[in-house]
């Protein structure tokens, strides 16, 4: 099983990147923090409003927190002679995607309890049937670090990589979107009955973009 | 050489290419009288369930179009697959021109089904399953697009290329499902058809129309991929040029051996 030995190596990289520059921790998670505020002055100043939106809101400040995440992690693979290092590391292409894949796997899970905590107290919702709210952000996480990984490495280096990703990427994680709303709406409705069929659209999703960015990533990687 | 690389050498045409534009053109006439005068309107007692009358004639231009703006992404996959298989340079090029030429067609596809949706529904746009995937279908080869665009490397565009166009293609029916189930949550069923049991000179006026639009999207595609072909011979040449032209100025600069690299070359 080289390639969980390879994904563990670059997992245990990107953990203590973090643990020694706290981007996630300093920056993205106030940032997504800073989104739920934004909806609020947006939408409404009394909840009612709000908490119907939660789930979407949610979603959402997700989403744009994946994209600075992923910014993060694939700019520190991007400079310093990395990709030469990566190529003639003679680790496994698949393992360094499924690594890369967890390490903003754990990024963001972590982002995610913030903002649930955060959607809880601001917009005054209460979280119900929370085994489908546990395996849903499980599920759509897997799928948005696998098509931000892809395009991740598909961007970096590039001097338009800031604008670039974000459109290259939404529309492909738009299902991851509906998916997550869609199952989270039913969670909060305490009718999570509905919601196991979306949260099965997000494993699909999910294990589709595992496959192809194991596939893809060495041909992406080969390049100079 | 390829007999697809021959070409007149002013331009992208061929003498093929010409002959075929020729008989093109009398077929786009011919669909356009049928379409739009000669097929009866979907009224009367052969009509549709849905007795569209005039309005039925949308739907010859609108189907044609989006059959072939699905035609054209289809071309880009397989091409960008061929490409990672055989990384040859003709793959790539066939992608890039598929896919330009795709948008055109998925930005008529959704024109066409809004000016349709302004006079059946009432509204341009509606929150149908069939246009949300498709505009999220056209955003996503924009984006794939934009990525040609912005790697200079022809061989490291490439690469990319092909990649985000077997994912833009793997996607399409991961989002047809997902937002097909997001609307059945909330209205039982689309509001109108658009594909209406039709017989006749309305069904021949709707096929013809599909075989008239792929041959155009195949006519269109053929000169963007020459295009794309004479660039890249161009881009090479470019740098050979621009190469030749230092040499000479450091040649001359030194003093030592004037000029005897090729100058002028372009």
């Amino acid at each position: 099983m080289s390639i969980l030995r390879d994904a563990g190596l670059i997992l245990g990289k990107d953990l203590r990147l973090e643990m020694r520059t706290r981007v996630i921790a300093g920056q993205v998670v106030p940032f997504g923090l800073l989104v739920l505020v934004l909806f609020a002055f947006a939408l409404d100043p009394d909840r009612r409003v709000l908490s119907e939106a939660t789930p979407g809101l949610f979603w959402l400040a997700v989403l744009f927190s994946t994209l600075l995440a992923l910014q993060r992690a694939f700019e520190v693979e991007a400079g310093d002679g990395v990709p030469d290092a990566l190529r003639l590391s003679g680790l496994d292409p698949a393992g360094i995607f499924l690594g890369k894949v967890a390490g903003l796997v754990v990024h963001m899970l972590v982002l995610e309890i913030v903002l649930l905590a955060g959607v809880t107290l601001f917009y005054g919702t209460t979280p119900h049937a929370a085994l489908l709210l546990v395996v849903t952000c499980l599920a759509a996480t897997a799928g948005l670090a696998a098509v931000g990984s892809l395009y991740g490495i598909l961007s970096a280096g590039m001097r338009v990589r800031d604008t670039l990703l974000p459109l290259l990427m939404l529309p492909v994680v738009a299902p991851v979107l509906i998916s997550a709303t869609q199952a989270f709406a039913a969670a909060y409705r305490q009718a999570s009955g509905s919601g196991w069929r979306w949260f099965g659209l997000l494993v699909v999703f999910a294990l589709l973009y595992l496959v192809i960015g194991m596939v893809a990533f060495e041909s992406l990687l080969e390049e100079s | 050489m390829n007999p697809l690389f021959r070409m007149h050498p002013d331009g992208t045409a061929s003498r093929a290419s010409r002959v075929f534009g020729l008989v093109l053109l009398v077929a786009v006439a011919v669909f356009l009288a049928v379409a739009l005068v000669i097929s009866p309107p979907d009224s009367g007692p052969n009509a549709s369930e849905n007795s569209m009358g005039d309005l039925v004639r949308i739907m010859y231009v609108h189907v044609p179009v989006a059959v072939a703006c699905y035609t054209a992404f289809f071309v880009t996959a397989v091409a960008s697959v061929a490409y990672l298989v055989r990384r040859s340079e003709g793959w790539d090029l066939l992608a890039a021109a598929s896919a330009e030429v795709g948008v055109v067609f998925t930005v008529l596809t959704l024109a066409t089904g809004s000016v349709w949706g302004h006079i059946a529904w009432g509204t341009w746009w509606e929150w149908d399953p069939r246009l949300t995937s498709t505009l999220l279908m056209l955003i996503v080869y924009i984006g794939y697009l934009a990525l040609r665009g912005a790697v200079l490397d022809p061989v490291v565009r490439a690469r990319r290329a092909a990649v985000v166009g077997l994912v833009a293609f793997a996607n399409v029916p991961i989002v047809h499902y997902s937002v097909d189930w997001w609307r059945g949550i909330h209205q039982p069923a689309t509001i109108s058809r658009l594909d209406p049991t039709i017989d006749g000179l309305k069904l021949f006026a709707l096929m013809f129309g599909m075989l008239v639009a792929i041959a155009v999207y195949v006519w269109l595609m053929v000169h963007r991929f020459r295009l794309e072909f004479v660039r890249a011979r161009l881009e090479e040449q470019g740098l050979d040029t621009a190469l030749a032209e230092r040499r000479a100025e450091a040649e001359t600069a030194s003093g030592a051996n004037p000029v005897t690299a090729p100058k002028g070359a372009s």
